[in-house]
């Protein structure tokens, strides 16, 4: 190991450890805070029973929608509008105030329209990611030589043929940044959409847990999902170094 | 035809509205026109007056907070590049976390109110600004911090005349990001754990299926959102004219 990731770990292992040794001693009460291998036992005990199963699977479900919705309709946006200068021009205002509009206030509305299904919560982690997805095939496009575009044009392949054998190959470890991004934001968003209004799902057992006082399910579901995606979002991570550091490698 | 851009986007903005209006009905939702005049009845209402300060003022020291310790960790971390190297992850790991999930805890340390509100705000703030602050330090070109040392400048002056101009266009870049996070944070907080607040009222609407009144409070976030965000992002490409 790396003597950066080295002192990584052992920095983390410290915070835990100092979190733990805090609860123990009575500094934080455990009416505010259960100890990490509390919660990590609780969480076993919750996986092993299988309790929140459905839960988790229901979220990861809503999730997975929105992560694919954002993935195809975002490269499929991106690659219309890169073919567009005029309307990407016009846009332009829109993409640049887009994260700056906090989108949980859409929320009621989206219920308004979708009704209280699980459609709002997709949406929203949808509304989210998909914005990510355009924004970086749009930068992935503007980088194609063009020298690539005319070779494609001396071979007569038609627009549809240019983007899918040329333009977007090229471009796929910036289009992979915006899944990337989209993966996190679809979590973000349906989670957060789940806390504010759900009958399912992780978010609303967190919720029911803390309205229950119910400390050992809350900080064991609080747990569970940060390591679920910090893993997921580490891993995403790695892999688009990898990718990128080969395209600079070319 | 530059400058006609923006008009024509909201033109095609409030005439998609208009129509989804005429699709989906009264039920849903309600015009433009209609919002926008129920949006100033709202604010010409005694009783409002008091929500909206309460969210600006939690807003603020959220965002201060945040502005604060977010360049308190980021620009030492940019100097000093092991330290730099081993935060990296751990950074990028707290951005891309679902931060609502830790509303309970936040609730539990700070009980509700004020206090939890600010520091929700706070918590979506950081990050952000810490990060761009670090990768704006450690990208200082280092020939000019040899050329400083040549000068013989004092730390203070290397601190003035170099690296705060050479660092100060990605640091403003992070206090934008900041900026609309910490109003998420705000208001999310306000949401779940307030009796007050454009959060709060928001939630309290959405409950009584209020259409008028989430319409016109989304239509006064999203108005203030965009325009502050404007102004910011007009200050970051004066900072960056001329930049690679």
């Amino acid at each position: 190991m790396s003597r950066v990731g080295f002192t990584r770990l052992v920095f983390l292992l410290f915070a835990v450890g100092l979190l733990e040794l805090l609860c123990r001693l009575g500094v934080i009460p455990n009416f505010t805070m259960i100890p990490p291998s509390a919660m990590a036992q609780s969480l076993w005990k919750i996986l092993a029973s299988g309790t929140f199963t459905p839960d988790i699977i229901t979220t990861l479900t809503h999730v997975g929608i929105a992560i694919a919705a954002a993935m195809i309709v975002g490269t499929a946006l991106g690659t219309l509008l890169q073919s567009s200068p005029a309307t990407r021009r016009v846009l332009d205002p829109l993409f640049a105030t887009y994260y700056a509009v906090p989108m949980y206030a859409f929320y009621p509305l989206l219920i308004v329209i979708f009704g209280l299904g699980d459609l709002p919560q997709v949406a929203i982690g949808f509304l989210l990611a998909v914005m990510a997805v355009i924004l970086n095939t749009l930068n992935g496009l503007d980088r194609v030589p063009p020298v690539l575009l005319k070779a494609a044009r001396v071979h007569r392949l038609g627009p549809l043929k240019t983007a899918l054998q040329v333009r977007l190959p090229y471009a796929a470890p910036y289009v992979f940044t915006g899944f990337k991004l989209a993966v996190a934001y679809s979590f973000i968003g349906v989670i957060g959409a789940e806390f504010i209004t759900s009958s399912r799902g992780i978010g609303y057992e967190i919720s029911f847990a803390y309205n229950n006082f119910d400390n050992g399910v809350m900080y064991a579901m609080i747990l569970f999902i940060l390591l679920l995606v910090i893993t997921v979002n580490m891993s995403l991570h790695a892999w688009e170094k990898r990718l990128l550091a080969r395209r600079r490698r070319a | 035809m530059k400058w006609k851009d923006p008009f024509i986007l909201l033109a095609v903005l409030l005439i998609g509205w208009e129509l989804l209006y005429l699709v989906v009905g009264d039920v849903a939702l309600r015009s433009p026109v209609s919002t926008a005049s129920s949006l100033g009845a709202m604010l010409g209402d005694a009783r409002f007056m008091p929500h909206v300060r309460e969210t600006a003022l939690a807003f603020v020291q959220g965002f201060a907070i945040a502005v604060v310790v977010g360049l308190l960790i980021g620009v030492p971390l940019g100097a000093a590049r092991f330290a730099g190297e081993v935060a990296e992850p751990i950074l990028v790991a707290l951005y891309s976390i679902p931060k609502v999930t830790l509303y309970p805890v936040i609730l539990l340390v700070f009980g509700i109110g004020m206090p939890a509100k600010v520091a929700f705000g706070a918590i979506h703030g950081i990050v952000p600004i810490a990060m761009f602050a670090m990768n704006a330090v450690r990208n200082v070109n280092p020939t000019h911090l040899r050329t400083a040392r040549v000068l013989r400048l004092s730390p203070i002056n290397v601190s003035l005349k170099i690296l705060l101009p050479a660092a100060l266009p990605e640091i403003v870049t992070g206090i934008r990001v900041g900026f609309s996070l910490a109003l998420i944070g705000t208001l999310l907080g306000e949401m779940f754990g307030s009796q007050r607040g454009l959060g709060h009222l928001l939630m309290q609407a959405m409950s009584l299926h209020n259409i008028e009144r989430i319409l016109a409070l989304t239509l006064l976030l999203v108005a203030f959102a965009a325009g502050v965000n404007a102004l910011l992002l007009a200050l970051d490409r004066h900072l960056h004219r001329g930049l690679p």
